[in-house]
């Protein structure tokens, strides 16, 4: 099995007794094309080879040729469960590289839609996560109402998922009339809902059986690996970027953070869960305490001027023409900006050299590193688990490829 | 251009301004030549390490209590030279602190020790710059590309490297 034609990235059986397994790129519990390569005894997985790089876009390459505002669209495309976490992220780096302050309103709606989108990305998650290990019904659930947060994305930014609503110094627009009271009715609605699909799983047997003790990650072996997000958490880490180094206004916000100190797979579903349940906090109290003000910076070299502004002043125009045929110059030098995703600290590096495009972007995207863990959880463990530790750590290819 | 280029007394002067900082009291006291320059910039200290240094200093920044590494990524500084210039990004959870290392890698000798002794989450970005710059690590336990295909020719995001790809 050793000379595979079509798979350059082989593993060699290190016994006669063991055997290859591809796992993937098509497998559908490998949520996108992740390629594990499985050295099996039997039902016993011995080793486990990620491949990965099939999605591989080259957007760092892209942001390079680009100008600075016209990569948050780009970075969409990393997470496409995440956008607007990717655009907040970005958007904060180039800010700090420009020393920009941004108006109190704009944290906030920067904010409610963090954690709209975290909500969004925890509820595939769980459908998709329940679904793998034999939970169709779940799936279904989820996804009514991640529909209803997908219509709000829809309303706001004119797009469902690539929705690149966060701007450089602000929010592109003020949100529609009835956003916010749409927004508030689905959150009241949602923790009922939680409650439902904990009912499904939660107390589940068949659910319990395949998660409780599966996908084990010590906190040690954690921390070496680079783990964030919530499978460090579920190893015993007290951390969470929100709380521990605030950006966008979180220190303004009150909300637990869930640990849990079983290391597992329900540990990671039980922590998500309380996740969300937060989420729905911190979006209630960023709808209740929303302050009034403008939502962009006052920069006018920066950020493009109201389009009223535009066609009546002559001033404006030309801060207009000149953004959107030179874009901006950024001063040099380089800064990492690090957000809290649905998935863990997702993290972008900007280099600027002091013209208008970015001189290097990187992001550092959390499911990159979490997926060096996948070995560590699944050896000597049944190939069936496998499956429910690749669903616990949430993947998404599109940010480990970029 | 940002490259770290900045002055000797520049670098003293940061040291002398954040000597209780923990980083920097470590390496000073177990690396004093590890250090070639320093930077604090936009809340963020950079701490250019002596290429053939940066494995001890991983290590005596984790002892420190700088025990998670976020990152390693590189930055071609083409046609500069030295041209490469690799970012390593260390977070402290107990001091809620992060620092950066950055080590000037030539062109000639595009290679520097792997910290995959100290993290192992160093392994997959390692291999990223090795794939997408062409910078070696001695000592990777698995040097091979991760995100392009194992025939593929050259490495995109050095700077001599077009856009849209060879024709």
């Amino acid at each position: 099995m050793g000379n595979l034609l079509t798979a350059p990235m082989t593993v060699d059986s290190s016994e006669d007794r063991t055997m290859i397994l591809n796992m993937g790129p098509q497998h559908p519990s490998t949520h996108g094309v992740l390629r594990l390569v499985l050295e099996i005894d039997g039902e016993v997985v011995v080793r486990v080879a990620p491949d990965i790089g099939f999605l591989h876009t080259g957007i760092e390459k892209t942001c390079e040729a680009k100008f600075y505002q016209q990569a948050v669209p780009l970075t969409d495309r990393i997470d496409y469960l995440s956008p607007m976490h990717n655009n907040l992220c970005y958007c904060l780096a180039v800010e700090k590289l420009l020393q920009l302050e941004i108006p109190e309103r704009a944290q906030w709606i920067r904010v409610l839609l963090s954690e709209l989108t975290r909500l969004n990305s925890h509820l595939v998650w769980l459908g998709t996560h329940a679904m793998d290990l034999g939970a169709l019904t779940v799936f279904l659930y989820c996804f009514r109402e991640r529909e209803q947060i997908l219509r709000l994305f829809d309303d706001l930014a004119g797009q469902r998922m690539m929705t690149s609503y966060f701007r450089i110094g602000g929010v592109s627009l003020e949100p529609p009339l009835d956003f916010y009271n749409r927004t508030r009715a689905f959150l009241k609605t949602l923790p009922e809902k939680i409650d439902e699909y904990e009912n499904l799983l939660t107390g589940n047997r068949i659910f319990i059986n395949r998660t409780k003790g599966v996908g084990l990650l010590s906190r040690e072996d954690a921390i070496s690996l680079g783990v964030t997000g919530p499978p460090l958490r579920a190893s015993g880490v007290d951390w969470d970027l929100r709380r521990d180094m605030p950006y966008s206004g979180y220190e303004k916000f009150q909300f637990k953070v869930p640990v849990s100190t079983d290391c597992d797979v329900w540990a990671r579903y039980v922590l998500r869960v309380q996740e969300m349940r937060e989420s729905v906090k911190i979006a209630t109290q960023a709808l209740d305490g929303l302050p009034q003000g403008p939502i962009k910076a006052d920069a006018p070299k920066i950020v493009l001027p109201d389009r009223e502004a535009m066609k009546t002043q002559m001033e404006a125009l030309i801060h207009h023409f000149k953004i959107v045929t030179e874009g901006f110059a950024v001063p040099a030098g380089e800064v990492y900006q690090a957000i809290e995703s649905s998935r863990g600290e997702m993290g972008y590096y900007v280099v600027s050299d002091g013209t208008a495009k970015p001189y290097r972007v990187h992001m550092r995207n959390p499911t990159f590193a979490t997926l060096q863990a996948i070995e560590k959880m699944c050896v000597s463990r049944l190939i069936a688990d496998v499956v429910a530790a690749v669903g616990s750590i949430d993947i998404v290819l599109g940010e480990i490829d970029r | 251009m940002g490259l770290v280029t900045d002055t000797a007394e520049n670098k003293d002067a940061v040291l002398a301004a954040r000597a209780d900082h923990r980083a920097i009291l470590a390496l000073t006291e177990h690396l004093p030549n590890a250090i070639l320059n320093a930077k604090f910039d936009r809340g963020e200290l950079t701490l250019t390490i002596a290429r053939e240094s940066i494995l001890a200093a991983c290590q005596t920044v984790q002892a420190a209590g700088y025990n998670f590494l976020a990152d390693v990524t590189c930055v071609d500084w083409y046609p500069n030279q030295p041209r490469f210039q690799l970012s390593y990004h260390i977070l402290s959870h107990s001091l809620k602190q992060r620092i950066r290392f950055a080590v000037l890698v030539e062109e000639s000798d595009p290679s520097v020790d792997s910290i995959t002794g100290v993290w192992p989450a160093a392994n997959f970005y390692e291999r990223e710059v090795f794939d997408l710059f062409g910078v070696r690590f001695g000592g990777h336990p698995n040097l091979r590309r991760i995100l392009l295909p194992e025939d593929f020719h050259g490495n995109p995001l050095r700077k001599d490297f077009p856009v849209e790809g060879y024709r």
